[in-house]
């Protein structure tokens, strides 16, 4: 395993399962800090810069406050229209004049490859934050930290993500880790939200078990780990048509009742009508650990980028 | 070495003398050919001709392109092989054929081919139509059929020849 110090996280596929088990390790550690139940002067003096050229709060707070906690600083932006520092001027030119003043940098950005092109000019370790459609690697190790937490075990679990497999930013990444990790995974989805037949092809090249489906309550009773994504309604121009699919990939309490006693809901929030509130108090629930788990994990992230943390 | 060959196909256009000649070209792919060989160069004299959807021997159809007066280095032209993979490269001597290659599928593209995905940081333009200060850049992942992946946004381009710059 390479050392962190001073490296880029831009595609899932840039960290071995290994390094992925490594960020894990660190991450379980940091969660008394996370909770604010320890102190960390880790990154004493360093400083975060979260460049957001378009707005996702969640994420960049949690960047923000990941970098807090580990005793550090945050600047940044989260709206280029109001920002002169991006106005006007390429993206490789914001990168080479921010990564001057900080230590580290987390881009969000509409376009598909932003961030690769960010480590081309950025004298600091660059994080993707969210690219257009594309990779959201955080995202996708917080979601393996909380399944290796709930459930115990990455490999052999078996994962049905539900929901947009076409279009969902999280579940491509999600998919391909999983997929290394050895779990065996189902996709759930309405024909039209199916997972791309690219996707499909690089998944089955690392030889995981994959399976798809369109009904939900079929699969429910085999599943360790319930993952759900939000089916957004302007991917249906007919709102009947939407309802209906929406409807049909509801979880509710009743449905769960059919599920392994020890099966967890995540899903990456915010949920729109994916998930019942009666799912919330029942012990299936741990999407609101799961959003909490982005902090311990890109704490993680940022202490080892940093080389403050080995 | 393969006058016979040649001196047939030269019947269509008149023969050089010196240059080369690329042959075998996926029929329709002649003007695209010259596109990535910058062809033909601004301010040059040399003629290039493209003749297209010529018989050939095996039945099928194919386009050539004639370069005078110049011979194109293997790597220029390996270039042409993610959208003609069967081409031959002639160089041409004092009407001979005096070398002749296959194109090789080189491992990675820059320069040549623009990503397909509209939303690709590679095709970003700002307001002044300015765009970020790299290129396009691909790995190519399949040699039968060439498929390229963007180095950026990891999308793959299949119809190589709709985005040749
Ligand atoms: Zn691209």
């Amino acid at each position: 395993m390479a050392g962190f110090k001073g490296r880029h996280i831009v595609h899932i596929e840039d960290l071995s399962v290994e390094e992925m088990q490594h960020i894990m390790g660190v991450a379980a550690k940091m969660v008394p800090v996370a909770r604010g139940e320890r102190k960390s002067t880790a990154a004493q003096g360093k400083v975060l810069a979260s460049l957001f050229f378009e707005p996702s709060t969640r994420t960049r707070l949690s960047f923000e406050a990941s970098m807090e906690r580990l005793g550090g600083a945050a600047i940044g932006f989260s709206d280029p229209d109001v920002s002169s520092v991006a106005k006007g001027e390429t993206l490789a030119d914001t990168i080479r004049v921010i990564s001057s003043y900080a230590d580290i940098i987390v881009l969000r950005h509409p376009r598909e490859g932003a961030s690769r092109l960010a480590t081309k000019f950025s004298s600091v370790p660059v994080i993707n934050g969210g690219d257009g459609a594309g990779q959201h690697p955080t995202q996708t190790l917080l979601d393996l930290f909380t399944i290796q937490q709930e459930t115990g075990k990455i490999a052999g679990s078996h994962v049905g993500i539900v929901g947009d497999l076409k279009y969902g930013r999280t579940v491509h990444s999600l998919a391909n880790a999983l997929a290394r990790f050895g779990a065996e995974i189902t996709f759930v989805s309405p024909p039209q939200l199916q997972m791309p037949s690219e996707q499909v092809a690089r998944l089955k090249e690392t030889g995981a078990s994959i399976k798809a489906t369109q009904d939900l309550n079929a699969v429910i009773p085999s599943l360790d780990v319930i993952y759900v994504t939000r089916i957004q309604k302007e991917r249906y121009p007919d709102a009947t048509e939407y309802a209906k699919v929406a409807g049909s990939y509801q979880i509710t309490a009743d449905l769960l009742s059919q599920a392994k006693k020890h099966a967890v809901v995540l899903h990456p929030l915010p949920r729109v009508g994916e998930i019942k509130e009666d799912v919330d108090s029942t012990p299936h629930a741990r999407y609101f650990q799961q959003s909490f788990n982005g902090v311990p994990v890109r704490m993680a992230i940022l202490a080892l980028l940093l080389g403050v943390v080995e | 070495m393969n006058t016979e060959v040649v001196s047939q196909k030269e019947m269509k256009v008149s023969p050089i003398r010196n240059g080369t000649v690329i042959d075998h070209i996926t029929p329709g792919m002649a003007l695209k050919v010259l596109r990535i060989l910058g062809l033909p160069r601004e301010g040059s004299r040399s003629v290039v001709s493209a003749i297209m959807n010529v018989p050939s021997e095996s039945g099928r159809r194919k386009d050539i392109v004639k370069i005078e007066d110049r011979e194109l280095e293997p790597e220029e032209v390996d270039r042409i092989s993610l959208i003609a993979p069967n081409a031959t490269i002639n160089i041409i001597r004092d009407y001979e054929v005096a070398e002749k290659h296959k194109v090789a599928l080189p491992e990675r593209a820059e320069g040549t081919v623009a990503c397909s995905n509209p939303n690709c940081i590679t095709n970003a333009r700002d307001e002044f139509g300015r765009r970020e200060p790299v290129l396009a850049s691909f790995r190519v992942i399949a040699k039968e059929k060439p498929v390229l992946r963007c180095d950026y946004c990891d999308r793959d381009v299949v119809n190589i020849a709709d985005q040749i710059m």
